[in-house]
């Protein structure tokens, strides 16, 4: 595959030539992929008469920040991410827990009609939420959740995918381990802590920095059971930035900026988490 | 999985009863979630198909058997929606991948400073349904510049355009999805033993023969999983929807799940809805047990 395991001295010139190419195709692509980013970022820092003029500019000479706190404050971002964190932070730890007591048993414990139960989990895979919204909002209103931090985690409290990725995890596990607990008069529950937990921290850290990720981009079910800006998500935030009208386009870029923020650190930080929960099952390892 | 209880080992009665305690107390909260929010719903889903909602909310609902389904089902308005749910797959999943696909093969070399290559292909992981279809949905204002300035200026304008409304959508979730399918091609091509590729190498072939003959093969697995689990996201397609064209112009991006919403929401027809809700899990179980079949062919099991 390397370029460098060609022959040396032969053909130096045409080897930097074929390194310059790549380099060239790979800058290309990538400025490709990064330009709708980095023009929103350039965007948002001009005023409407710059973003609606051609030529366009690529570059804010004059940067106008005020674009972010009009953002930030009339638009009511601010709220909407504290709402996105409460929420996400719901929903995340709600998902490693569940998944965790759940992989522990299915992995850990002998009880009847495992095998079934282990089908159910995976059969709720199967389910698209998208179709289970039409009793979902009832229910949800029938408790009394409606415009409520609880009423936007509930649903995904516990995940089939959740508690499949961590029974894999347990079961790599040593059998071994848990007889020698047990002789040493580990119960379950100090083994399930003290034991398996941490020696299944790379997958307990890719199942949270997913459900973060996917509950952090929610988008329909904040939309059906919100009303008003007291619990509204950052997603649902940016449909009434993207209803400002043209002189206000600015600070409908500044929200999308804003809105990828937590996240671009998130993922800078769990780059390596992020990548073995999103591939997890889909690559045998 | 059953067997896994070992006969070396004495277990006494009230341990075992123990354990199925400990047991039920692990998956009760789980089992709870999803009997309320997953299980319940899509009975329910079935039962409620069987009335129709009244015209006016407050009069009962009639119960209609079957009838609701054969109307649903049978109408245009259904088969118009589904056909435009499939076409939206067909335009986002295969464009998708392959682009997935060629970055990743492209970050895949020796190169000094290929890491930060790596990082911008993967960076749209950072952006949401709702990022991405606010930045698209506003570049695509007429009266923003850029696009006119390129010469792109449809009449009626790309959202509103029958012709350009559904694939302005599809580049959209091609772009917010490029990050993670780079990042489930390069885990992909982590697989490919590098000694194969060198054997092809020294035996004369080219760097496209062994992308073909080597490479292709030996990724099917993760690009048959990408397939069908990109499918089924396409299948659920709702955000950028919402956001870019409420199911206009004309329909033309009205797909089903966007279709479910408008009748439980808009039109507050919980019957029909239902109903549309049902096709969808059927669309969704069909592809998800075509790939069980397949991966149960050639994956074995540990344990």
């Amino acid at each position: 595959m390397s370029v460098e395991a060609a022959g040396i001295g032969v053909g130096r010139g045409r080897r930097v030539a074929g390194k310059i190419a790549r380099y060239a195709l790979l800058t290309v692509l990538a400025i490709v992929v990064l330009f709708p980013i980095y023009i929103t970022i350039v965007n948002s820092l001009l005023v409407p008469s710059a973003i609606t003029s051609q030529p366009p500019k690529f570059f804010p000479t004059n940067p106008q920040w005020s674009s972010y706190s009009s953002a930030w404050d009339a638009g009511h971002m601010g709220e909407y991410l504290k709402n996105s964190f409460i929420v996400t932070i719901l929903i995340t730890v709600g998902q490693v827990v569940t998944a965790v007591l759940a992989g522990y048993a299915f992995a850990f414990l002998q009880f009847p009609f495992k095998r079934t139960l282990f089908v159910v989990f995976l059969a709720t895979l199967m389910v698209p939420f998208e179709v289970t919204i039409v009793t979902n909002v009832t229910t949800v209103n029938d408790l009394g959740l409606f415009n409520t931090y609880w009423g936007l985690a509930v649903p995904f409290l516990a995940t089939g995918f959740g508690a499949f990725l961590m029974r894999q995890a347990f079961l790599v596990l040593p059998q071994d381990l848990r007889d020698a607990a047990a002789l040493d008069g580990y119960g379950h529950f100090r083994f399930l802590t003290r034991v398996a937990v941490p020696l299944a921290r790379p997958a307990v850290a890719a199942l949270t920095v997913f459900a973060f990720l996917a509950a952090w981009n929610q988008y329909l079910w904040p939309l059906l059971v919100t009303s008003g800006d007291s619990h509204r998500t950052v997603q649902i935030g940016l449909k009434q930035l993207r209803g400002l009208s043209i002189d206000q386009v600015n600070v409908t870029f500044a929200g999308a900026v804003i809105a990828v923020i937590p996240l671009v650190i998130l993922l800078l930080v769990f780059q390596k988490q992020l990548v073995r929960g999103l591939t997890a099952g889909a690559v045998k390892g | 999985m059953t067997a896994a209880i070992s006969d070396d080992r004495v277990v006494s009665k009230s341990t075992r009863r123990k354990e199925r305690g400990l047991a039920l107390l692990f998956l009760a909260p789980s089992l709870l979630v999803f009997g309320v929010f997953v299980f319940y719903p899509l009975i329910h889903n079935a039962y409620l198909g069987f009335y129709r909602t009244p015209p006016f909310p407050g009069l009962p609902k009639t119960y209609v058997g079957l009838d609701q389904y054969k109307d649903v089902l049978t109408s245009s308005d259904f088969f118009d929606s589904l056909k435009t749910t499939v076409l939206f797959a067909v335009m986002t999943v295969p464009v998708g991948i392959a682009l997935g696909l060629a970055l990743a093969v492209l970050a895949h070399q020796q190169l000094r400073g290929i890491g930060i290559y790596r990082t911008f292909f993967s960076s749209t992981v950072a952006t949401s349904v709702a990022v991405a279809a606010v930045i698209f949905g506003t570049l695509m204002n007429p009266q923003v510049g850029l696009l006119p300035w390129l010469g792109v200026n449809p009449h009626p304008p790309i959202l509103q355009n029958p012709t350009w409304a559904l694939p302005a959508v599809a580049v959209t979730t091609i772009w917010q999805t490029l990050g993670l399918t780079f990042i489930l091609m390069s885990a992909g091509l982590q697989t490919v033993p590098d000694e194969l590729l060198e054997a092809a190498r020294v035996d004369g072939a080219g760097a496209w023969a062994r992308f073909w003959h080597v490479t292709l093969p030996l990724l099917s697995p993760t690009i048959f999983f990408a397939v069908v689990i990109g499918t089924i996201f396409a299948f659920q397609t709702f955000g950028q929807i919402d956001l870019l064209t409420q199911g206009g112009p004309l329909n033309k991006t009205n797909v089903l799940t966007y279709f479910i919403y408008t009748e439980l929401i808009q039109n507050s027809n919980e019957g029909k809805a239902a109903v549309l809700a049902i096709a969808l899990f059927l669309l969704t179980l069909l592809l998800a047990l075509a790939q069980i079949r397949f991966l149960e062919r050639r994956v074995t099991y540990e344990r």
